[in-house]
């Protein structure tokens, strides 16, 4: 793991109205570090998100993509970073080839360029053979390995997937982990992974626990363990978030 | 960042929009059935009751059917450019719009591609409609049918425009039924696409103004005159304004910090 510090948020707040949905978010992720950002439902995950991706403007506080302020410098900082979002945004009439394609022509690739990576991610994933059949015809365990493949073919430094694993059987829920897992240890990847199911969490990832807009506990494993004085990570979800349900 | 990016992501979202298009064949097939109801069975039926005056750019007495023609291109892109807007709302409430917002290029440049992508399906169908009329002997000079392509580009555009903007206000599909009411219908009903302005300025001087002013009036009259190898520049500019306006708005509305995303929630 190395020291870079891939995604800095910076006294992040944002509200809706007058409903604060992130209250002073500070936390930043490494590179070759998976972070798993736990919160319950209405913890403000997907509002976090959104201003990361500047699908809204930061008002108060700052965000850094690779040293690229989001709302200053954004195509730089996008350029670095790869999104897996929690609904699909695959397109359901297009092959899966077609829907890279788009997305590898949004990021400027050449065809020749785009198509070498196409293959070479979706070798990765083991769906290089399914490239021509359509998006509709996938089940959702495909379907979401195609949208890895996706966040990954521009190269990102820093990879956000929101619940990207909501609604999948159990061996397409480890496959997707381990994979995840395996970009940040190996490609140095940054992870953000936004998450309310325990049993994603491997023993040396970083945690970030967001509750009603809060940072409650940022640390390793170990240290939120020790924060909260439990032998269990569930127990610790519990305890920070007074009781209430992931 | 360089013009290439721009240049290939352009036609990433130009080509995606038309293969839909062409793979879509019900959406191909309906888009054409409407105008085409409205040249075959509502201006026949009308011919008999509508008498036409000798008006420019007609040099002689013509058919309803030749008068109406032009309008019910503007209909295509006007349905065209509300068909895009119903699709852009779809694709941010089902979340593909985020691809396309997350990607590294300005956002100005993301909604024109958009814009453009939409025109050019609006006028594959406009060729199309013109091509079925003619076979039918609703026909215009050869050279119009050059004249009218840069018409077209515009008023397709400006149309598009105006769906984009729409787009950035409504926050839900449901919402898009009242686009229909407020806007397409009075929008084509209240224009020159059916009658002439002396026609309306008979029944009502109110309503020979609302005409006047509709932009979409302007568009249709753009598209009349090039179709016969003229060029209406007051047309022009006021098509051109419109466009140029809308599409403004557009982008404050899609502007994270200004425009309606600003405002609405989330969930999360």
């Amino acid at each position: 793991m190395s020291e870079k510090i891939a995604l800095s948020i910076d006294d992040l707040s944002f509200s809706y109205g007058g409903k604060k949905a992130l209250d002073n978010v500070t936390f930043n992720i490494r590179s070759g570090e998976c972070t798993i950002l736990l919160g319950p439902n209405g913890a403000g995950k997907s509002t976090l998100f959104a201003l990361i991706t500047h699908l809204y403007d930061t008002h108060q506080g700052r965000i850094e993509l690779c040293g690229y302020d989001v709302k200053k410098q954004t195509r730089n900082a996008l350029a670095k970073l790869g999104v897996v979002f929690q609904q699909t945004t695959l397109d359901m009439d297009l092959s899966v080839v077609q829907n890279l394609r788009y997305h590898a022509a949004l990021h400027g690739m050449s065809g020749k360029l785009a198509m070498q990576r196409i293959q070479k991610e979706l070798e990765q994933l083991n769906m290089f053979d399914r490239r021509f059949e359509r998006v509709r015809q996938l089940n959702g365990g495909h379907r979401r390995r195609v949208e890895i493949a996706r966040a990954l073919l521009h190269k990102p430094e820093v990879l956000l997937l929101d619940e990207p694993t909501v609604g999948l059987d159990v061996p397409s829920r480890q496959s997707i982990v381990d994979y995840v897992h395996h970009l940040a240890a190996n490609e140095n990847m940054a992870v953000l992974w936004a998450s309310h199911l325990i049993d994603e969490i491997y023993p040396n990832d970083h945690l970030v626990v967001l509750h009603k807009g809060q940072v409650k506990a940022n640390g390793t494993v170990d240290e939120v363990l020790q924060l909260t004085n439990s032998p269990l990570i569930k127990d610790a979800f519990y305890q920070l978030t007074q009781g209430e349900q992931a | 960042m360089n013009i290439l990016h721009y240049w290939r992501a352009m036609w990433g979202i130009v080509g995606r929009e038309l293969w839909r298009f062409v793979t879509q064949r019900e959406r191909f097939i309906s888009a054409l059935v409407r105008p085409l109801i409205w040249l075959f069975v509502f201006a026949a039926g009308f011919r008999a009751a509508l008498g036409l005056a000798i008006t420019p750019p007609y040099e002689t007495y013509i058919l309803y059917e030749v008068y109406i023609t032009p309008g019910l291109l503007g209909m295509i892109q006007l349905f065209n450019g509300m068909q895009s807007s119903l699709s852009m709302v779809y694709d941010r409430e089902m979340g593909s719009m985020r691809i396309l917002l997350v990607s590294p290029l300005p956002r100005w440049f993301l909604l024109l591609s958009k814009l453009l992508a939409g025109t050019g399906v609006s006028i594959v169908q406009a060729y199309v409609f013109l091509g079925i009329a003619r076979a039918y002997e609703i026909e215009a000079p050869w050279q119009g049918y050059l004249w009218v392509l840069p018409a077209l580009v515009l008023s397709g555009l400006m149309l598009g425009a105006l769906g984009l903007l729409l787009s950035s206000f409504i926050k839900q599909l449901e919402n898009f039924a009242g686009v229909m009411n407020f806007v397409i219908f009075p929008m084509f009903f209240m224009s020159t696409a059916l009658y002439p302005l002396w026609k309306l300025q008979e029944s009502s001087e109110l309503l020979k103004n609302l005409a006047q002013y509709n932009p979409f009036s302007q568009a249709v009259e753009l598209i009349r005159f090039a179709l016969y190898g003229q060029f209406n520049q007051a047309a022009f500019i006021y098509t051109l304004s419109a466009f140029t306006i809308f599409m403004a708005a557009a982008i404050v509305g899609y502007n994270p910090s200004k425009g309606m995303m600003a405002r609405k929630g989330g969930a999360g």
